[in-house]
């Protein structure tokens, strides 16, 4: 996780009151692009995410695949899913979608946090997690719409890609970034990389002998937004790519949760405290009962 | 690559065969990306499997293992049907004009003219020019106004007419009736002086007709050589559907649609076209293709070798071949009796029409002979005693890879040092490797990790008792890896990059330097007090290095620059002097009398007394080319693009005027440009100097004359040496007639009747280096086990799931490993029956993390390949053999 002097924190899980010095600086957004058409699923960002958060290395079985593993795993961030398609005229697709924290501008994992200060979220967009105080409750793994966080059993702590937050707050680009041997994956402002990223969708649907009618670029607002966006061949498919939702959400049941359950349930318990309050006011302590012993002897 | 990586940026067209460069050279492959982002440029990609590469291709096609000659001549004949020929340049720049000995017979029934079938090769004679100068007046009724006649309309009318040079001088440059034409030249062409003449030397003065109509003319020849392959064959032998071919040569050839000059494509492949046993001319067909779409020389264009290790390019160019000597120089053989022997043997002379011009840069070949001589030597190499050439060795046979192996099995050769290379897994037929050692006396292995050969007697299906009985003496060294040491990579681009060494070597670990020179020096010693057979050529070796048992790589890299031994002036650059012991600016100043040593003249330059030139990281590109002139340096004489002459039409303008990389100054006479241009820098246009000046005809070959390839001067289709199918060309002769198959017990080879019917190709991942990644922690989490790709139908019908195990058997051997049921590899349709094709990656063996942890079969792949080769190149055929499939 990031010092707090480069990186601005916008909202903080669970934590009443304001955040501290928010709004003191005003930081661009930034964001990762993901060109999935100019993707070769070479893995480098793989490894390179891998040495840089210098993870211990899991063991891995053959899955039929020539993908690393089924998921991003706590010790595994960023993954390459694979899959194959086929276009309607029957021509073979090979899909390669990096996965990764999609670093929602609407967070799921935040939202669904019990615990104080485990997530934030800065305002460059970063969603970071901060384990000494991560409680492993893994709301934050039923919150994500991605999938993403994962629980490391020994540690019982939940990790995920940090977009590289120590190094963006130093002044560089995210490891995965700095290995990409194509040029596939970008860094910058957000608005930069909507920029490129709608001008690489408009280049792909007006080919003049190849064009991908559908060719888009993935931005979910239905979470506002997100701070790894992707160019797709197909927009109107993103499932197809390793399950890329179209509509991601965060579960309606955090919203409740939050919004509603946990207000209510807060109300309703300030509501037996007064309660508690109002009787001891009203009808006073209880008072200790004499014993009723001579009639027990009676009746004996 | 005669271009370079980079300049893939500034091509308009890609055809991506033979090689798989997102999976094997991803960081290279950032220049087809870039191609296709900012030039919209369209990437066709031709392999046996829908690979990593074709993921991003426009346009992929699935091809038979080991058919790509059938592919690529269905090229070169749909560009001659649609006049997709780039007419200026093929009558200028290579011999399409050119005639043909009468009796030169094309290969209808698969065959050239001159086979014997006793010794299984060719006599060559006619396979040549025919002398005699211009033809083309004669080749019938000079038309001015041209056009009407068979091939060419008004652009090949036109394309003469700007062949200011060539067409004026040897006459108006138009071609006659097509009749005419037949009837008329035949006469002088035979009237020709040399033409009675059989002598295997090309001759000094060629026959040409500028109408290309001529029926023995090079370009007619070719026509009718590839006229055989039709879309429809094409289709029948490779598998790729005919609408889906036509598609693909649409789209390729259409670069030189309507004649138009300006855009240029680019081919690039890999060992996917080495690596069978006719490699060598499938590059030739796709030499053919480029030279007659004009786009050898050009940004953006060339035949593209992408070499599969970082520093393979520099092991050949220093001569890690048996038959050459470092810069291309051919080994010395028994025959040659005297250095003047030698030299007259490997020295061309120029072959050409007496009117054009050709530099033919190879009859510097004694100045490279000796200046290399004199680096080897030293003060031993005089002229009195031939500048020392007896010290070098004579090959009086091949020492290829194949063959040596097959010599140790015999018990001929009876030692071998592995040094940076894992023997018994490179080779095919490992079963056979493996038992060569065992007879072997001793074995040395120098590697950073114990590996399948310095472990040989460890390979599966040896018994304790037979592991007692092995004699070997096996030495393992401890070498050093890659980032332990410094020195040079030299690139697919050619370029000469020095690298730092980032950490020591470990524990007792030496650089490779050290441990050679250590050798060295002590056999030298025991050759001065024992004497020998012939020490002087050891005794006498010059070995001036200030650390003689650990020499420095950048006193060997200057060595390999060359230095002058004498105070030198030199004529082409007039007022300038090199003083006695200075670094040789370049290979224009060796001299053939003993006062330069170089120790390899196309190195000459990298290291100069302006310093380490191969050290520099200047990224300044002015021309926007990616031609970063500063950056490295590229040989010869730091040009990134070679012949690019040909990238300007014949007066000296480039074709395309936003990609200018050499042009004709006229003010200044002289050549110009933003990259070095490659050519004779003061030869005018109207010399009608050819761009390929490593030629004696100073053109580009379609037709490659006499003994420049074992099997013809066109390429032609044979079939794999396991094939599943008789030729469709001509399947009296389905494979490639010159070849030579080996006789020992364990060189088997299969049939489709004994039940070898799918083929199989074998290739590498992106995750893995070779052999030694398995030793790698993080490699082996990316991909841990071995697997063999099946299609889905075939998976079907062999009742096989993703994740079971499958055993692959050919004649020699058998594999076992997990399916891939995958259906990126298509059912295929050849000769009218289906054919399965399954992939196996190379990486894994008997020793490394999975295999040591027991989750592998220990098989190595190349148990299964065939020992099968190139006649030309020696590479042996790990593609497309056949094997039968089943569960396991």
């Amino acid at each position: 996780m990031a010092t707090e002097q480069t990186l601005q924190i916008k909202e903080i899980s669970a934590h009443r009151g304001p955040v501290p010095g928010s709004g003191a600086v005003r930081e661009l957004e930034v964001a990762k692009l993901v060109d999935v058409t100019t993707c070769i699923g070479c893995k480098a960002c793989e490894v390179a995410c891998v040495e840089w958060n210098d993870h211990p290395f899991r063991e891995t079985v053959f899955d039929n695949t020539y993908q690393t593993m089924p998921t991003t795993e706590w010790n595994y961030y960023n993954l390459i899913k694979f899959s194959e398609t086929q276009r309607d005229d029957g021509s073979l697709m090979w899909l390669m979608r990096k996965d990764q924290c999609m670093h929602c501008a609407d967070p799921g994992c935040l939202r669904a946090c019990p615990s104080d200060g485990a997530i934030v979220q800065y305002t460059n967009g970063i969603v970071d997690f901060n384990q000494e105080n991560c409680i492993g409750c893994q709301y934050c793994i039923s919150g994500c719409p991605f999938n993403i966080p994962k629980f490391n059993q020994t540690t019982k702590k939940v990790h995920k890609c940090t977009l590289c937050s120590d190094r963006v707050g130093a002044g560089l680009e995210p490891a995965c970034i700095k290995a990409c041997p194509t040029g596939c994956l970008h860094f910058g402002t957000k608005q930069d990389m909507l920029q490129i990223a709608n001008a690489r969708a408009s280049q792909l649907r007006d080919d003049a002998l190849f064009p991908l009618p559908n060719a888009g670029v993935y931005d979910p607002q239905s979470i506002g937004g997100t701070h790894v966006i992707y160019v797709l061949h197909d927009i109107t498919k993103p499932e197809a790519y390793g399950g890329l939702p179209a509509n991601p959400r965060i579960p309606p049941s955090y919203v409740i949760w939050k919004y509603l359950a946990k207000p209510i349930g807060l109300f309703i318990a300030l509501m037996g405290l007064l309660a508690v309050f109002f009787h001891y006011i009203f009808t006073g302590p209880r008072l200790s009962q004499p014993e009723p012993t001579v009639e027990r002897e009676e009746q004996l | 690559m005669t271009n370079g990586w980079i300049d893939i940026k500034n091509t308009d067209m890609m055809l991506i065969m033979g090689g798989n460069p997102a999976e094997n050279h991803p960081c290279g492959f950032k220049w087809p990306i870039e191609a296709k982002k900012t030039r919209n440029a369209k990437m066709i990609v031709v392999d046996p499997r829908f690979t990593r590469t074709a993921a991003v291709a426009d346009l992929f096609l699935q091809i038979r293992a080991g058919t790509d000659i059938a592919f690529l001549g269905g090229l070169i004949n749909y560009a001659i049907e649609h006049e997709r020929v780039a007419w200026d340049y093929v009558k200028n720049y290579t011999n399409a004009a050119f005639l043909i000995k009468d009796g030169f017979q094309l290969p209808e029934d698969g065959l050239y003219s001159g086979f014997n079938s006793q010794t299984q090769a060719y006599d060559k004679s006619t396979w040549n020019y025919e002398e005699g100068g211009n033809v083309t007046n004669s080749a019938g009724a000079a038309a001015a106004s041209g056009g009407a006649s068979g091939q060419s309309s008004q652009r090949g009318g036109g394309a003469a007419d700007k062949g200011s040079s060539g067409g004026a001088r040897s006459g108006d440059g138009q071609q006659g009736p097509l009749g005419g034409g037949h009837q008329a030249a035949g006469g002088p062409g035979a009237q020709g002086t040399g033409a009675a003449n059989p002598a295997p030397a090309l001759p000094s003065n060629v026959a040409y007709d500028l109408s290309l109509q001529h029926p023995r003319s090079v370009y007619q020849l070719l026509k009718r050589q590839y006229s055989r392959y039709t879309p429809r064959m094409v289709s029948s032998i490779t598998g790729i559907p005919e609408a889906d071919f036509i598609k693909a040569a649409e789209l390729f050839t259409s670069i030189r649609n309507d004649g138009d000059m300006k855009k240029a494509a680019t081919i690039i492949y890999a060992v996917g076209w080495t690596q069978h046993t006719f490699g060598t001319q499938i590059i030739r067909t796709a030499a053919i293709l480029q030279l007659l779409l004009g786009n050898v020389g050009r940004a953006g264009g060339g035949v593209n070798a992408l070499r599969g290790h970082s520093n393979i390019q520099g092991a050949t160019d220093m001569g890690g071949v048996f038959d050459i000597l470092p810069g291309y120089l051919k080994m010395p053989n028994p025959g040659d009796a005297d250095f003047a022997t030698y030299l007259k043997r490997i020295t061309p002379t120029p072959s050409k029409p007496s009117e054009w011009d050709s530099y033919n840069y190879w009859s510097n070949t004694p100045k490279f002979a000796v200046s290399y001589l004199k680096a080897m030597f030293g003060d031993a190499a005089k002229k009195e005693n031939d500048f020392a050439f007896h010290y070098l060795p004579k090959i009086d046979r091949r020492y290829s890879w194949v063959e040596m192996w097959d010599r140790m099995y015999k018990g001929e050769i009876k030692g071998h040092i592995a040094f940076g290379m894992n023997g018994v897994m490179i080779g095919p037929n490992s079963r056979k490797n493996i038992e060569a050692l065992k007879k072997a006396d001793w074995l040395v292995v120098c590697e950073i990790f114990p590996d399948e050969t310095s472990e040989f007697w460890r390979a599966p299906g040896t018994s304790p008792e037979e592991m007692k009985e092995i004699k070997t003496a096996v030495y393992r060294l401890p070498g050093a890896g890659f980032a332990e040491k410094d020195g040079t990579f030299v690139n697919s681009a050619r370029w000469l990059q020095w690298k730092y060494a980032a950490v020591a070597p470990p524990g007792q670990a030496r650089v490779d330097q050290e441990i050679l020179a250590r050798i060295f020096l002590k056999i030298r010693e025991l050759y001065a007090k024992e004497g020998g057979k012939f020490p002087d050529a050891i005794l006498n070796a010059s070995w001036s290095y200030s650390k003689p048992e650990n020499p420095s790589l950048a006193e060997v890299a200057k060595e390999i620059n060359g230095r002058a031994l004498s105070d030198l002036t030199e004529d082409s650059q007039p007022g300038a002097t090199i003083k006695t012991g200075q670094q040789l600016p370049g290979f224009a100043w060796l001299k053939d009398d003993g006062s330069t040593a170089c120790g390899n003249w196309l190195y000459s330059g990298s290291w100069t007394e302006a310093g380490a030139l191969m050290q520099r990281r200047g990224t300044d590109d002015p021309s926007g080319l990616g031609i970063f002139p500063s950056w490295g340096w590229s040989w010869p004489a730091n040009r990134r693009v070679m012949y690019n002459r040909a990238s300007c039409d014949p007066a000296g303008k480039p074709w395309d005027s936003e990609r200018r990389q050499v042009w004709w100054n006229e003010a200044a006479h002289r050549w110009a440009g933003n990259d070095v241009p490659d050519f004779k820098a003061d030869s005018p246009p109207q010399s009608h100097m050819g761009p390929f000046i490593m030629n004696p005809e100073g053109i580009g070959r379609i037709f490659a004359p006499l003994a420049a390839f074992a099997e013809g001067p066109f390429p032609e289709h044979y079939e794999p040496v396991e094939s599943p199918i008789a030729n469709p060309l001509h399947p009296k002769q389905s494979i490639n007639p010159v070849i030579k198959l080996f006789n020992t017990d364990l060189d088997k080879y299969g049939t489709p009747e004994q039940g070898f019917n799918v083929v199989c190709t074998t290739y590498r991942l992106t995750e893995h280096y070779h052999y030694w990644t398995k030793n790698n922690p993080m490699n082996v989490q990316l991909v841990p086990e071995p697997f063999v790709e099946v299609p889905v139908e075939l998976a079907r019908e062999i009742g096989v799931e993703g994740g079971q195990k499958v055993r692959v058997s050919t004649a020699r051997a058998q594999y076992v490993a997990k399916a891939m049921v995958t259906r990126r590899i298509k059912p295929m349709t050849i000769d009218g029956k289906t054919v399965y094709q399954i992939g196996v990656p190379i990486h894994w063996g008997y020793r490394g993390i999975a295999e040591d942890s027991g989750k592998t079969s220990l098989n190595p792949v190349n148990l299964l390949s065939p020992t099968a080769m190139d006649p030309n190149a020696y590479t042996p055929e790990y593609k497309g053999f056949l094997a039968k499939i089943e569960k396991a």
